[in-house]
């Protein structure tokens, strides 16, 4: 395994899902219940059983919208104000329309969600305004859950399996797309009549700080390749400034769960213990006054649960240490931390980008169609706000649909055979060298000089210097990387990626002359927020070949929002007492 | 520039006494996310070939004979 081999194949399929993880097999799940006679083609650079950000499974749904406990309006609002009124409510509003719909399927594929003694769903209010967080008590099931639907509507999938750029025909529609063996650097053409993206974050942007390039908070495997091919596609991408930070346990990295723990009583507190926020659901403006307490006389922020009974910080532990990131437990018992006895050490994670919980992502609109006829995107990838996971399978759903009723509408469209070549050399060139820099000391550097230059607080003359020292580490790049094997190559193309979105989050930052989304884009020389200016979406492309960044009006809103809760979410501190 | 072997100690272990490979398994290989395991040519059982873990832990959990173990990785354990 992993020796170059020489080899170019092509097959032809309706729908091309590129991505196993979340939204891709739903999309493709939806695309074939659609139409049982299109042919469904599922590609994962890893292995669908276990690929994307639900590897191991979830403990919950965040945004659960049901009946009785919310309604869309409320969810659409929440949304809108927590992603700083930059927000195009039809996507958002559609998919709280259609979650609940989705959530009984899933259940119907045996996930089960909590359910209180009336058999009514276990909401729990985390969220600054509604109510929305659904406990999934055998979450660690639901990979299996859905490779078992996959297998059952017969969608093909090839796994290992590396998408590097996708294919357009003259008219500017999609034709498909061309990917890269991981184990042997054979290539497939996949020529197709639409394409879905369900390709993740780019979550290995910035630099842990541990140092180790795979101890990202999101899956390593999720290197942005989604929003690089999208990029090279011509299609648009929005608010790419809007960058996502998380907190998290301390170099554990994993997510700190306030989300679990908070409806039992847990919370984010300052070294005192105190709580400092009050809200620990995810936004800029949640993690600026993190950010704000991390650096005060305060700081360090720790996850509080040891002022709960031992049982409750005890069964807190055992969701948190069996379901989304297992290995969490292990890494408590090295330090030998206990939940009940200590408050844990918590920091912020490194820069990537992530609809998931930001708003950075390919731009959408409410039938995750992007810009280019013929490709949808959806999941953390796609620009809808705040999707996380049940935003990534119902967005996903919408995008099958749309995606199987157009291919049924086209015919396959004719693509450049010069240009595949060009990708098998732009792609092989690290294997064509003698000697040379290997992609793991590219990436390391890359994502340093993220760290130093780009991750806020953003200052233009830093983000200049840094733009100049990574078009150097480009220059190495495209020059003098060397890969040794098809696994190296893999590694070496995702390195192509991180540049990429390092050189996209930079342009879009500095575009963008004002602060907003808290701690996500704080200029500190543009420290104001500007609704006159800005209140717009920035919309990146490549246009003649150079990067370039437009303003895009946000549609009008369906849920209105009054003056008085705009800025709800920039309340989150906890006053302090007279 | 030639390149240098500089040694790191890999997060997952896996017990050979345990490990099936020999048998034709190949699943712990199969399901990584990273895909950073091998089954040995010389011991034809499943080592870390690539220290590049998530400690994600799906071939721990999906060995069907438990011999794989899934630790922090030292730098940041």
């Amino acid at each position: 395994m992993d020796e170059i081999k020489d080899g170019l194949s092509e097959i032809e399929c309706d729908v091309l899902v590129i991505g196993g993880g979340t939204a891709g097999p739903m999309a493709a799940y939806k695309a074939k219940m659609k139409n049982p006679d299109a042919k469904v083609v599922l590609l994962e650079k890893a292995n669908v059983k276990r690929s994307g950000a639900i590897s191991m499974g979830m403990d919950g749904l965040n945004n659960a919208v049901i009946p009785g406990h919310s309604t869309p309006e409320q969810y659409t609002k929440e949304i809108t104000i927590a992603n700083d009124g930059i927000c195009d409510q039809a996507a958002v509003y559609k998919y709280a329309q259609h979650c609940y719909e989705i959530i009984e399927e899933l259940d119907k594929f045996g996930i089960r969600f909590q359910k209180d003694e009336n058999g009514d769903y276990d909401v729990k209010k985390v969220h600054h305004i509604g109510t929305y967080v659904l406990p999934m008590p055998n979450g660690e099931t639901v990979k299996k859950a859905l490779y078992r639907q996959l297998r059952r509507a017969r969608i093909l999938i090839s796994n290992r399996f590396m998408a590097t750029r996708l294919l357009k025909g003259r008219s500017g529609r999609i034709a498909g797309a061309v990917a890269v063996n991981t184990r042997t650097a054979e290539f497939l053409v996949v020529r197709a009549k639409s394409v879905i993206m369900s390709m993740g974050a780019a979550g290995r942007l910035g630099l842990p700080t541990s140092g180790y390039l795979y101890g990202t908070y999101e899956n390593a495997a999720n290197s942005g390749e989604g929003y690089a091919m999208a990029y090279h596609a011509g299609a648009k991408l929005a608010n790419l400034e809007c960058f996502q930070i998380n907190p998290l346990i301390k170099d554990y990295n994993g997510p700190s769960c306030a989300y679990v723990a908070g409806p039992f009583g847990g919370f984010t507190a300052n070294s005192r213990g105190e709580r400092f926020i009050e809200c620990d659901y995810w936004s800029g403006q949640m993690m600026q006054e993190f950010y704000n307490e991390l650096l005060s006389g305060n700081g360090p922020v720790f996850l509080k649960l040891n002022h709960l009974h031992k049982e409750t910080a005890d069964h807190i532990e055992q969701i948190l240490h069996t379901v989304e990131r297992p290995s969490r437990g292990r890494f408590h018992e090295g330090r030998g931390t206990r939940y009940h006895e200590t408050m844990i050490e918590m920091h912020i994670s490194e820069i990537g980008f992530c609809s998931g919980h930001s708003a950075s992502g390919v731009f959408v609109d409410d039938c995750a169609r992007t810009t280019v006829p013929g490709l949808y995107a959806a999941g953390d990838m796609a620009s809808v706000p705040h999707n996380y996971m049940l935003g990534a399978f119902t967005n996903g759903a919408f995008a099958g649909e749309d995606a199987v009723a157009f291919a049924g509408e086209v015919d396959f469209e004719d693509y450049d055979r010069e240009e595949v070549a060009r990708e098998q050399e732009r792609v092989l060139a690290p294997t064509r060298r003698e000697d040379g820099i290997p992609p793991n000391q590219i990436e390391y550097k890359a994502r340093r000089l993220v760290n130093d230059y780009l991750q806020p607080p953003k200052v233009t003359r830093k983000y200049e210097l840094g733009q100049a020292r990574l078009a150097e580490v480009r220059d190495d790049m495209e020059n003098h990387m060397v890969a040794r094997d098809a696994h190296e190559l893999m590694r070496a193309m995702e390195v192509t990626s991180i540049l990429d979105c390092a050189d996209m989050a930079a342009f879009a930052s500095l575009y963008r002359e004002e602060s907003r989304w808290g701690l996500y884009h704080w200029r500190t020389d543009h420290p104001e927020r500007n609704d006159e200016e800005w209140k717009c979406h920035v919309l990146l492309s490549k246009q003649d070949g150079r990067m370039t960044c437009e303003k895009h009006p946000v549609q009008p809103y369906i849920v209105p929002i009054s003056e008085e809760e705009k800025d709800a979410y920039y309340k989150q501190r906890i006053k302090a007492e007279a | 520039m030639p390149l240098a072997n500089t040694s790191t100690t890999v997060p997952v272990l896996v017990d050979e006494g345990k490990c099936i490979a020999d048998k034709g398994c190949t699943v712990c290989v199969d399901v990584c996310p990273l895909d950073v395991l091998r089954i040995s040519e010389l011991t034809n059982k499943a080592y870390m070939k690539f220290d590049e873990c998530w400690y994600c832990m799906p071939c721990e959990a999906d060995c069907p004979t438990g011999a794989v173990t899934v630790n922090i990785p030292y730098l940041l354990k």
